[in-house]
């Protein structure tokens, strides 16, 4: 591997990836305007900036594990699978984000830490689904069975998502409009969408960079075995 | 025609095999019948009460009592290297799945029969107003469980966590099913209009249908040498 150019990728994204955080962060919690419900809960609102942005990445990063579990099927290049745990563990990440960030705004706002609604259970769900994939992964010591089976399991996952959301949504039918994307009423304020796209793209170039030092570890560690194997033989 | 041959020749082999060990249908119900004991110590309902979380209780019994039975029904696979046996059939591997699934189902479906009159019992249940309604949430429900909890059990076959493996990877993905078939069978209990189930029949429906293509395409994966 050229170990020099691999590098320089992943300054491409490192550095935009910090320049566009700062910024982006700088905006989000200093300039732009507050929510008027939560208005009396003044900065708490502003983990929205995170806890949105986090939550769209996760969604991405499973479904990239989702197309490489399918690349791996169809063309059985171990690359793919490298492609699927990366993705998985930082989706895990980022997920993990999510749920941490949820309660804390929920808390002040809602009056509770956690309610069942459909986007919650539902993210819930996903993170366990994927936590599942990884513990599968570390439990089976063979290459390309693990990859085998982790395939197989990555597509059922991420298939299984919509299901899931719309049996919470059927089950509590009862829960607030949403305030993105929900009922004519809901929506945020323009310049707030500018916060939330540019912290959005900066974690998502952070994000690409994990994914792709991950990768290089899993491929690293891919050779470190066969180099192992042919010295044993 | 031959994927249907394969699928019940596995099937026959399946039952015969059940009918002389008696193991899974036995673990199921015995483990079944264990939840429902304990589930009476962990709530004291009413008649009221009884009839509005009976769905869950029930669901949850047979969710517990099928992730052991599912462990046991592929052991048998991998015990005796008869895997490697079924791998030689010359025939779509999709078979082998479906052939599990029927059998599955088949073993879970009897357990829970048996265990719903139990229930019925320890809940002063009324299960006899509706049979017909019953029967059909029980089927396409079980039918959920054991559309995944057939391909994961052969997954988890293949892990150093075997036992371990199969509900944490089944739990997850079945909520749809716990939710729909929970709810459905609280709206039958509770003597409500069977109309307002609806939108869960189709719930269970589709995801049978879409889980059971799913795996029947992806199981020969699994097995794969």
């Amino acid at each position: 591997m050229n170990n020099s150019a691999s590098d320089r990728f992943s300054l491409a994204l490192g550095v935009p990836s910090l320049l566009i955080l700062i910024g982006a962060f700088y905006y989000s919690f200093l300039v732009a305007p507050i929510e008027s419900s939560m208005a009396m809960v003044e900065p708490v609102q502003r983990i929205f900036y995170i806890h949105l942005p986090s939550a769209f990445i996760s969604f991405l990063s499973f479904f990239v594990v989702f197309i490489a579990s399918l690349g791996y099927l169809i063309t059985r290049r171990v690359a793919w699978d490298w492609v699927a745990v990366s993705a998985a563990e930082v989706g895990v990440v980022f997920c993990s984000a999510v749920l941490i960030t949820g309660p804390l705004w929920a808390k002040p706002v809602w009056g509770i830490w956690w309610t069942w609604d459909a986007r919650l259970t539902t993210t819930l769900i996903l993170f366990l689904i994927y936590v599942g994939y990884l513990m599968l992964r570390l439990y089976i010591p063979e290459a390309q069975r693990r990859a085998l089976l982790a395939s197989v399991v990555g597509i059922l996952g991420f298939v299984d998502v919509p299901i899931v959301y719309m049996a919470n949504r059927l089950w509590r039918t009862q829960h607030p409009q949403p305030v993105i994307a929900g009922g004519e009423e809901s929506g945020l304020d323009p310049r707030m969408w500018w916060g939330v796209l540019g912290v959005f793209v900066g974690l998502a170039l952070f994000a690409g960079l994990l994914m792709r030092q991950r990768y290089r570890l899993e491929s690293m560690r891919s050779e470190l075995i066969e180099l192992e194997r042919s010295a044993r033989d | 025609m031959t994927t249907w041959r394969v699928s019940t020749t596995i099937f026959r082999k399946d039952l015969l095999a059940e009918r002389r060990t008696k193991e899974v249908f036995t673990a199921i119900l015995l483990f079944g019948f264990t939840v429902a004991v304990a589930f009476t110590f962990a709530f004291e309902p009413t008649a009221e009460e009884a009839r509005a979380i009976a769905g869950g209780l029930l669901w949850l019994a047979f969710l517990f009592s099928a992730v052991l039975g599912l462990n046991r029904a592929f052991a048998r696979e991998t015990a005796n290297d008869c895997l490697r046996g079924l791998r030689l059939v010359p025939a779509d591997p999709g078979a082998i799945y479906l052939g599990k699934l029927l059998s599955n189902v088949l073993f879970m479906v009897a357990a829970e029969l048996v265990l719903l009159p139990i229930f019925g019992v320890f809940f002063n249940l009324n299960l006899w107003a509706r049979p017909g309604w019953l029967l059909l949430i029980l089927l396409l429900g079980t039918w959920g469980l054991a559309s995944l909890g057939t391909i994961f059990s052969a997954v988890s076959a293949n892990t150093r966590m075997q036992e371990l493996m199969l509900p944490l990877l089944l739990l997850p993905l079945t909520v749809p099913v716990l939710i729909a078939a929970i709810e459905s069978t609280a709206i039958l209990l509770s003597g409500r209009p069977i109309s307002e189930a609806g939108l869960w029949f189709r719930l269970l429906a589709g995801f049978d249908i879409i889980f059971t293509v799913l795996c029947w395409l992806l199981f020969g994966y699994v097995i794969e040498e």
